[in-house]
């Protein structure tokens, strides 16, 4: 029984060659985020320091700080998630729990799907020519946070309706046997065993937010600006826009600091997601039993 | 307490319909500057003209070295992230074990993680000077080196939409193969893939989507020299990096200048949410498929 | 000695269903189902799987309603109140008909908040007092006071299959039902917790009126007082448990119950 089936002998060859060029792909992938982390910790390492937090920005590298980026940048971010939440988790609610299968609610996830695609800019404009405009909150952190919040609601409402799709069917039919009303069911029961779900999803939204530039760009946020922000009011900049202003800058001073801002920029990233991981653990072993 | 529920009812109904304001916001702002500008500007000029200079004495509102520059640059970025992507998601999908799974994952996830002015960065001072030292005719902002910057960061989500779309192939196909004695590679390409056919076409249009609108990559290391070119050595200006430019000056409202953004975005709108609703159509329809 | 509920003839039916039709969107489900059951007595569903017993239980207490695409035609009549009527309260109706399901569906909250909070949604939980006394009572009556009564701020997941059970029940009594529709309750337990269940029912049976679901016939002919034999969702034959399972009329009950087929 050795007769050999014709081109095995080659088609084992095609397959082993073909495994290895798929791990050179792979390999690839992890290269370049090797080269990319191991380029800004070796260039931005050395601009780190206590000052270099807490100053403002300056035309001099060597006395350059990101104090007014990074607490522009926290307050952007609280705010967003001030209008984006309620608003998001309301509307994944109304489409996962009341909408169903009817012809407005399918339009309106079609349209959240799409939402989710278009480019960071658009929304941008958006928010220059509504918030900032024709609302006239000029080139303020609410208009900033505004346009962030529409940013993120898609992604928001998408990963909400997937953590309350979680929710297993007994939950809402063992609350219903009871007498228990529809809001009553949603708020007592499947909301508390969604929660984490929707965290995580807040997680992803948020950390996204934060890298964005662009659309902050469009609404006006400055790049260069002396002093750190007092109210929803004023105007303001941002971690990845103070980067960028650095980046573009011809001396070569600058691109040390550069590299600096990304090393806090990536440390606040990493530090929202441990708080929200963090909390979304304890609310696990309170809440949810 | 009915009238509670009712309420509760409306206003979450309100909420979810907010998301369709967000996008009659989009048409209607993108629409009323671009009118305007269409007012000044005839549309022929505008969508056939080769030189775009707005911001000279003498204007030229020809948009194509702007579609230019964005088409040059997300094609080097499709070039390597589209196949690529492809045979990432075809190893995970049909060769990986859970070990190389769990250990890859999440560095795919990391590199779709990384904020756009990260890549910016390291597409200006690392990857223009590397390639500068192989080819040195190379310039100092060209689309070569954003193009391939951007095609890492867009791999993973090939990936992984890939991946979905291959895992969604019933077992029973690919068993079937296996039976008549192919292999691996076989089964994969010419049984697997082909099935998975339109889940990975939506796959790759939503990532051409991505490149078109990507924004912080190329305003930092493409350039700011709109040129209608095929040449990936110089610099270009993408639809997104001019839109920067401006808001970056100082633009007073309701000139001209001001405008020209609206007009661009108009256009980068248009064709990413062309592009989206076909990917959309494609994957409902490759659902039903195999559902 | 049994007090025969059943053999009373006098006494008004306490649900009474007159030529129900139920569809799953255009498929019929249920066709042409008429019966009246009595109050304070034990009613057993039996029949094949897929034979309409367990929809034809969820429509007493209009657990259907919430799926989509169903439509019910003839009446449900429950203390001459026809339930599908346009005035009719669903929230206000399944106070009164309680359920217990198949797979147990405690709450992921402690044993004490399992029960407060179907008392809490109906307005019934008055003072912390009077809270914490209904609990131990509804406890009592569903005979897992003794067993939970040191640890009713722990999870009500902690428990084995049968507690929960009986909690599930105990939630049921406490907002205090008329009639308590039971859906398999014991499928999943094994046999001990399983005896503790029934003997509940025979137990409950003096306040409340039961409807049971159930595939075990022996079960069906340990509980009830009378049983009515579902197929391909008709109703074949429905009379005293004795006489079903020693002499029933029609021959499809007689093959059922002696396993010709099921």
């Amino acid at each position: 029984m050795s007769a050999a089936l014709p081109g095995i002998v080659w088609r084992r060859r095609a397959d082993a060659a073909f495994r290895a060029l798929a791990l050179l792909v792979l390999f690839v992938a992890l290269a370049a985020l090797g080269t990319l982390i191991w380029d800004i910790v070796s260039d931005g390492a050395g601009a780190l320091s206590w000052s270099f937090i807490t100053s403002f920005s300056s035309r001099r590298a060597s006395q350059a700080g990101i104090w007014h980026a990074l607490t522009g940048s926290v307050f952007v971010i609280l705010v967003t998630t001030v209008l984006a939440v309620p608003v998001g988790v309301a509307a994944a609610i109304y489409l996962e729990e009341y909408g169903g299968r009817s012809l407005v609610a399918r339009i309106i996830e079609l349209n959240i799907t799409n939402l989710a695609a278009v480019p960071s800019i658009i929304y941008g404009l958006l928010g220059l020519g509504l918030f900032v405009r024709m609302m006239g909150m000029g080139r303020s952190i609410l208009a900033g946070a505004a346009t962030l919040a529409l940013l993120v609601l898609p992604v928001v409402i998408l990963s909400t309706r997937e953590a309350l799709r979680a929710v297993p069917k007994s939950l809402r039919e063992g609350s219903y046997a009871l007498g228990a009303s529809k809001w009553q069911t949603i708020w007592h029961q499947v909301l508390p065993v969604a929660t984490p779900g929707i965290l995580t999803g807040l997680i992803l939204a948020l950390s996204r937010a934060i890298g964005e530039t662009a659309p902050l760009i469009t609404i006006g946020a400055v790049t260069f600006i002396t002093f750190a922000p007092d109210s929803i009011w004023s105007p303001f900049t941002v971690l990845p826009i103070q980067i960028f202003n650095w980046v573009s800058r011809p001396q070569v001073e600058f691109q040390a600091v550069a590299a600096g801002g990304i090393l806090v920029l990536v440390a606040l990233l990493l530090s929202m997601n441990a708080a929200a991981i963090w909390l979304r653990d304890r609310h696990q072993k309170r809440g949810t039993w | 307490m009915k009238r509670v529920e009712f309420l509760i009812e409306w206003g979450l109904f309100g909420c979810a319909l907010l998301s369709i304001g967000t996008t009659i916001g989009i048409i209607l702002v993108l629409t009323i500057e671009t009118v305007s500008f269409l007012r000044q500007v005839p549309i022929a000029d505008f969508l056939f003209g080769t030189e775009w200079t707005p911001l000279f004495a003498t204007p030229r509102f020809g948009v194509l070295p702007l579609v230019a520059g964005t088409m040059l640059v997300s094609a080097i970025a499709m070039l390597v992230a589209l196949p690529m992507g492809l045979l990432s998601a075809v190893y995970l999908s049909e060769y990986a074990d859970e070990r190389l799974r769990r250990a890859v994952k999440p560095v795919l996830e990391i590199l779709a993680g990384v904020p756009t002015v990260v890549y910016g960065y390291f597409a200006l001072l690392f990857v223009t000077p590397l390639l500068q030292a192989v080819a040195p005719t190379l310039a100092g902002f060209n689309a070569l080196s954003p193009g391939l910057v951007m095609g890492i960061m867009i791999l993973p989500l090939v990936s992984s939409l890939s991946e979905d779309a291959m895992r969604g192939v019933p077992r029973g196909l690919r068993e079937g193969s296996y039976a008549l004695g192919a292999t691996k590679m076989q089964t994969s390409l010419r049984v697997v893939v082909p099935a998975a056919f339109s889940g990975i076409t939506a796959a790759f249009i939503l990532a051409v989507s991505r490149a078109i609108g990507e924004t912080m990559i190329v305003a930092i290391a493409a350039g700011q020299q709109p040129r209608l070119t095929a040449d990936p050595r110089v610099p270009v200006e993408t639809m997104t990096a001019y839109i920067v430019q401006v808001s970056l000056g100082d633009t007073p409202q309701g000139t001209l200048e001001y405008r020209t953004i609206f007009a661009v975005g108009m256009l980068l709108f248009i064709g990413t949410f062309g592009l989206n609703l076909v990917s959309t159509w494609l994957r409902e329809r490759y659902r039903e498929e195999y559902a | 000695m049994r007090a025969e509920a059943a053999d009373r003839p006098d006494l008004p039916a306490k649900v009474e269903v007159d030529s129900l039709n139920f569809f799953y969107g255009a498929k019929r489900a249920l066709e042409d189902i008429s019966i009246r059951i009595k109050p304070n007595v034990v009613t057993a569903f039996i029949g094949p799987s897929g034979c309409g017993k367990s929809t034809f239980l969820r429509t007493l207490n209009r657990m259907n309603d919430i799926i989509p695409g169903t439509r019910v035609e003839g009446r449900v009549l429950i203390d001459n109140v026809d339930i599908y009527g346009s005035g009719m309260d669903v929230v206000h109706l399944r106070r009164r008909v309680g359920m217990v399901f198949q797979k147990s569906n405690p709450f992921p909250k402690s044993i004490f908040e399992n029960i407060a909070y179907g008392l809490r949604v109906n307005g019934m939980a008055g003072s912390k007092s009077e809270l914490a006394g209904r609990i131990e009572e509804c406890l009592k009556q569903a005979a897992i006071w003794d067993e939970v009564k040191d640890r009713l701020d722990e999870s009500a997941l902690a428990m084995s299959g049968g507690q929960q059970q009986r909690l599930c029940i105990a939630r049921a009594l406490a907002i205090r039902p008329d009639i308590i529709l039971m859906d398999e309750p014991a499928s999943a337990l094994d046999p001990i917790a399983t005896q503790h269940i029934e003997e509940l029912i025979y137990d409950l049976k003096q306040a409340y009126t039961i409807v049971i679901v159930t595939h075990n016939m022996q079960q069906a002919a340990r509980v009830s007082d009378q049983t009515a034999f579902f197929w391909l969702g008709r109703l074949v034959e429905y009379d005293r448990t004795e006489r079903i399972f020693t002499a029933p009329s029609e021959k499809l009950t007689e093959d059922y119950v002696t396993g010709r087929f099921g």
